[in-house]
């Protein structure tokens, strides 16, 4: 169970929004909506461990995340406006380095690139994809390398409509697999029984 | 670990910044002889400072390369959150730098002594000042690139942070050479140097870590 109590977010000296509170559970999706510049993508960081809270408290299974944030880390994935992929590696490599370095197993790459349609693109150097193929590369990695909770920010950003299929379907089997789901999107990802959080412009 | 290989793969395949490094710290070096003069006795004094001086320089011409391109793309942040401590990342980082611009610096040390006409007795020292002092070099610019990574145009900052801080560096490097070749005795300074070095190793990406926490935020 992952929660957020009473959270309140400043960027500058501008307090972005205060008093949010909300759960996920195993299996459950929180989608986060708002207006631009309503703190979607902030507190995104801050489920993340990028960004402090101004004041409240997340926590996992009732523990403070800040108490012990390498742990915390290890246990999400984090998709951002920038996707991380080096366009001197190809997308396999790419793909494999992350996974290296989070430790998971190699057997799950062919896995990940199918399950986003760039199987076919494993031997194409990454600077030769389009913005659609890049971000597909990006969303493999959460394939590649199971983690709990997935945080998502604009993650259809690019996609044309088979590639938002793909994540789609990917986060239906993580969320069937007990997997948490936190996005911030404007499209509708064509999820059932989904929470929505609404952000106010302070 | 993993995050070494990746840089080393990633210098590898882009290639550009040991090259550079090399290329720029060749060329500095054959300027002195043309700018003084081919007096072999005034090169031999000066080839000491020379050689330092122009491996400085060049080490950290690729200093902003080592979070920048990592910062831009996202891949930093995506680092952070891989669970592993981020002071261990940032060290990684370093000895890969080190291995792509420091070591190549070093190699390329003697070959460039010979063109200066420096005294056969300094070569061990050099040697052995460049090979302790070059990590230093890498793990003090380490903490200038992390901060100056949300600075836009960062280069010139980074050189003016990080230059004053490495003039001890410079001056028990050059000193232990000098020793060597007027026949004293080098090991003061070599220990002095060795010194600075491993004071870097805990304190440097600490710094750096933290720079790099506060320039995601």
């Amino acid at each position: 169970m992952f929660q957020g109590h009473d959270i309140a977010c400043d960027r500058g000296e501008r307090r972005i929004f205060s008093g949010l509170d909300f759960q996920i559970a195993p299996g459950q999706a929180l989608v986060l909506r708002g207006p631009n510049g309503c703190g979607k993508t902030s507190l995104l960081r801050m489920a993340a461990t990028l960004l402090k809270t101004a004041a409240g408290q997340l926590t996992w299974d009732g523990a403070d995340i800040a108490e012990d944030p390498e742990e915390h880390r290890a246990r999400l994935h984090y998709v951002a406006h920038q996707d991380a992929v080096k366009s001197a590696l190809t997308v396999r490599e790419n793909i494999a380095t992350w996974s290296k370095i989070r430790g998971s197993a190699d057997a799950r790459i062919d896995t990940a690139m199918a399950a986003f349609g760039i199987a076919h693109l494993a031997d194409t150097p990454a600077q030769y994809l389009s913005a659609g193929q890049h971000r597909r590369a990006a969303l493999a990695r959460l394939i590649a390398s199971p983690a709990t909770l997935w945080l998502l920010d604009e993650p259809t950003v690019s996609l044309d409509a088979d590639g938002t299929a793909c994540l789609q379907q990917a986060i239906m089997d993580h969320r069937a697999d007990k997997g948490m789901v936190m996005a911030a999107t404007h499209i509708e990802l064509g999820l059932d029984d989904v929470e929505i959080l609404q952000l106010k412009p302070q | 670990m993993a995050v070494i290989t990746r840089d080393l793969h990633l210098a590898v395949r882009q290639g550009g910044a040991t090259f550079l490094a090399l290329v720029f710290f060749l060329l500095t070096v054959t300027l002195f002889p043309l700018g003084i003069g081919p007096e072999p006795a005034i090169l031999a004094r000066v080839a000491p400072g020379v050689l330092w001086v122009a491996a400085l320089l060049a080490a950290m011409l690729s200093l902003d390369r080592l979070f920048q391109a990592d910062f831009e793309d996202g891949s930093l942040e995506q680092l952070t959150l891989s669970g592993l401590p981020l002071g261990g990342i940032v060290l990684a980082k370093i000895i890969a730098h080190w291995l792509t611009t420091g070591l190549p610096l070093l190699l390329a040390a003697p070959i460039l002594a010979v063109l200066l006409n420096m005294n056969t007795e300094g070569f061990a020292a050099l040697l052995l000042t460049m090979l302790i002092g070059t990590p230093a070099l890498s793990l003090i610019g380490a903490i200038g690139a992390a901060l100056t990574l949300t600075v836009r145009r960062g280069g010139v900052l980074l050189s003016l942070l990080v230059l004053p801080l490495y003039i001890p560096v410079l001056i028990f490097g050059v000193s232990a050479i000098d020793a060597a070749v007027h026949g004293l005795n080098a090991k003061p300074h070599v220990l002095l140097l060795a010194a600075l070095t491993l004071a870097a190793i805990p304190l440097c990406p600490w710094a750096a870590a933290a720079a790099v926490k506060l320039s995601l935020e």
